[in-house]
């Protein structure tokens, strides 16, 4: 059964910096529904990365905290770039190649010299690159 | 005093990362001085000129090369050795039909643009590798070539290949015959 799954992209200020739903097919209709509640359980679990982070030495969190049904897994990058994904079933293997996925994707947009650190990814080619890395690893 | 003829002249070798961040950080703070691009555009042609005035010396002493007879032969010592030599990429050459002096480089792949995946918004008509058009045509002034430079294509724009077109502007027979008489 595969489940949905909210993936934003938290900046060094713990400003938004991009944010992505993968949904199963038949649950496309409740997106908008959800939005906001899967933006303050994201926000929440930020206090929890800080705190977490000292305590791994790599830079998979795995899964920080849970609300209801929800799980949030983080990757946090050294210089405080979060990748969070709530997701409602266990999938650590598919989120964690996701995460090693989006965040080559992001060292590359990173090192674009128009690119203004930490700010919001307005990249198409971003946008399509991660919905295809979502899809592979999360959704099928 | 002569060098030496079996010296091989010393090839410095720097991080390729570096040096595409260097370029494009270049070109990201011109964007942030001028407001247009024709100006940014300019000022890389202008700062490739300075290079090319100078590089041109380096590179004919490294590259040994024998004098040249036609222009197709120039273009085809820019793609093959000169490109090669400095940006490791070797461009493929092709001639317009209907014109003996107009000739086309076609760069498959660009290490300048390595990081740079589409041109930011605001900036659709800035030619981002607009400096190697400035080294080209200050390479041959310094030869008494005088050529026009410019991106014909540009795979930042979206077009399929990036494409730098040159057009050389005075012929070698009339500078022949003039030191013939």
């Amino acid at each position: 059964m595969s489940g949905s799954f909210y993936f934003p992209i938290v900046g060094h200020h713990d400003n938004p910096g991009f944010e992505i739903e993968f949904l199963p097919a038949e649950k496309v209709e409740s997106k908008h529904d959800h939005h906001h509640f899967n933006q303050s359980i994201a926000h929440a679990a930020l206090g929890l990365v800080d705190a977490n982070r000292w305590l791994c030495n790599n830079m998979h969190l795995k899964t920080v905290d849970k609300f209801n049904e929800w799980f949030v897994s983080v990757l946090a990058t050294a210089d405080h770039v979060k990748f969070i994904t709530l997701h409602d079933v266990r999938q650590d293997h598919g989120i964690k190649n996701l995460f090693s996925d989006v965040y080559e994707l992001y060292i590359k947009l990173a090192m674009n010299l128009f690119y203004k650190p930490y700010s919001p990814i307005g990249s198409s080619t971003f946008d399509i690159k991660v919905q295809f890395l979502g899809k592979k690893h999360l959704l099928s | 005093m002569s060098r030496p003829g079996n010296r091989r002249p010393e090839c410095h070798k720097i991080n390729r990362d570096l040096f595409v961040l260097t370029y494009g950080a270049l070109v990201a703070q011109l964007c942030k001085d001028y407001e247009k691009d024709e100006d940014v555009n300019n000022y890389l042609d202008k700062m490739g000129y300075g290079i090319g005035i100078r590089l041109v010396e380096d590179f004919l002493a490294r590259s040994c090369v024998k004098k040249c007879h036609s222009y197709s032969e120039i273009a085809d010592l820019i793609a093959q050795v000169a490109f090669k030599m400095y940006l490791g990429i070797t461009p493929s050459v092709t001639r317009n039909e209907s014109s003996r002096n107009e000739f086309s480089l076609i760069l498959d792949k660009n290490p300048l643009v390595e990081f740079v995946e589409e041109l930011p918004a605001g900036r659709s008509s800035l030619c981002y590798c607009n400096l190697l058009c400035g080294v080209i045509r200050g390479a041959l002034e310094m030869i008494h070539l005088t050529a026009d430079v410019t991106f014909l294509q540009d795979r930042l724009k979206g077009d399929k290949v990036t494409e730098i077109g040159i057009t050389f502007l005075k012929k070698l027979e009339e500078k022949k015959c003039r030191r013939k008489k």
